[in-house]
């Protein structure tokens, strides 16, 4: 029987309490850079197979930019903010305030680039930190490198370390929003992929 | 991993460091792809592994597939394509260059089969997605930046 399948409802919802504070704190983090009202729904925490995980993000060939880094200390994962193309454009405008940018201007200008990676930062720093308060573990992220490309071909990178135990992943996913702030309805996406480790350690710390 | 016969084609999308390996005999018309995405089971950790991910594993089952589905031996020749580094970190351990280690653990596997390497687009730090065309034995790429290319 493979760790994930260990994993007991109560543990699942446990994961969901956790996505669902730290969704709280980056879509503040978000308000506040944007300053504009950022709506959260309901994380889903659901345990998938890598196939199904390209599905969620729109099938392993969709073009997307993706900021990705390595959570770090006591546990240890990867984790993805995942925009589509007219989102990560709309908030690259907002936060250069050059309406005119367009983010299929190959290749892509270092500023525009680097505003992603920051609110990529930004977003994840502040999910990590509640993250941490709640299991008094000391977790921090990697500096994020970001990427803009096909989703198969982004996650993957992700994937490995739990490759090597597993086929399948869990995958707590926050999706961000603001009422017709976004044209297109696929709005944010957080994907965090723990480390085989990440679980018991995480468990153990909150005494489950 | 899967094979084909006349007249399909046969794809995988969204490679990033994971190497797409096409085997074929051309006489034969027969074709497999596998997809791998580690370079050797030994990095499995849990007891049964999925023989179709490794490097080592997955291309020796693909040619035993192959044979067995009428393709022979000697005539068999493969084309690659992935490994790329999507993602560059200051602090990479050896699973960040996935990709290299990739393409070498393909490389050594087929050479120890004496498989011939007729093609391959290897490296850099776009994801592809790839197609084989048993008709003419092409295989076709396409990455976001750099546009589509038969080899």
């Amino acid at each position: 029987m493979s760790f994930i399948e260990k994993i007991n409802p109560l543990q699942l919802d446990i994961l969901k309490e956790i996505g669902n504070i730290g969704a709280g704190n980056a879509a503040t983090a978000l308000s506040t850079i944007l300053n504009r009202k950022i709506d959260m729904n309901v994380p889903n925490v659901r345990i998938v197979s890598f196939d199904e995980m390209m599905e969620m993000a729109g099938g392993a060939d969709h073009v997307v930019a993706s900021v990705f880094l390595r959570i770090e200390g006591d546990a240890s994962g990867s984790m993805f903010f995942i925009l589509s193309l007219p989102v990560a454009e709309y908030l690259i405008r907002k936060m250069i305030g050059d309406e005119s940018f367009l983010i299929n201007s190959v290749p892509y200008t270092e500023l525009a680039l680097s505003c992603l990676q920051e609110l990529g930062n930004i977003l994840s720093g502040s999910y990590l930190s509640s993250l941490s308060d709640f299991t008094r573990l000391n977790i921090y992220p990697s500096v994020p490198s970001l990427s803009i490309d096909m989703v198969g071909a982004t996650i993957s990178y992700g994937l490995l370390e739990l490759s090597q135990v597993s086929d399948a992943a869990i995958v707590i996913d926050i999706v961000l929003e603001k009422d017709q702030l976004f044209a297109d309805s696929i709005n944010g996406h957080f994907f965090l992929l723990p480390d085989p480790e990440f679980f018991d350690i995480i468990f153990s710390a909150l005494g489950v | 991993m899967n094979i084909i016969k006349p007249s399909y084609t046969i794809r995988t999308t969204g490679l990033g460091s994971c190497v797409g390996v096409v085997i074929y005999d051309k006489k034969k018309e027969i074709a497999g792809l596998a997809h791998i995405m580690l370079p050797d089971s030994s990095l499995a950790k849990s007891g049964q592994i999925n023989v179709a991910k490794f490097a080592d594993t997955a291309i020796k089952e693909l040619v035993q597939i192959l044979v067995k589905e009428g393709a022979r031996m000697q005539f068999l020749k493969a084309k690659l394509a992935g490994g790329a580094q999507m993602f560059q970190f200051a602090s990479g351990g050896d699973l960040m260059r996935i990709g290299p280690r990739n393409v070498e653990a393909v490389r050594k596997e087929l050479s120890d089969l004496r498989i011939r390497v007729v093609a391959e687009d290897v490296g850099g730090n776009s994801g592809r997605t790839i197609e084989f065309n048993l008709n003419n034995c092409l295989l076709n790429i396409r990455t976001v930046t750099k546009g589509t290319k038969n080899i």
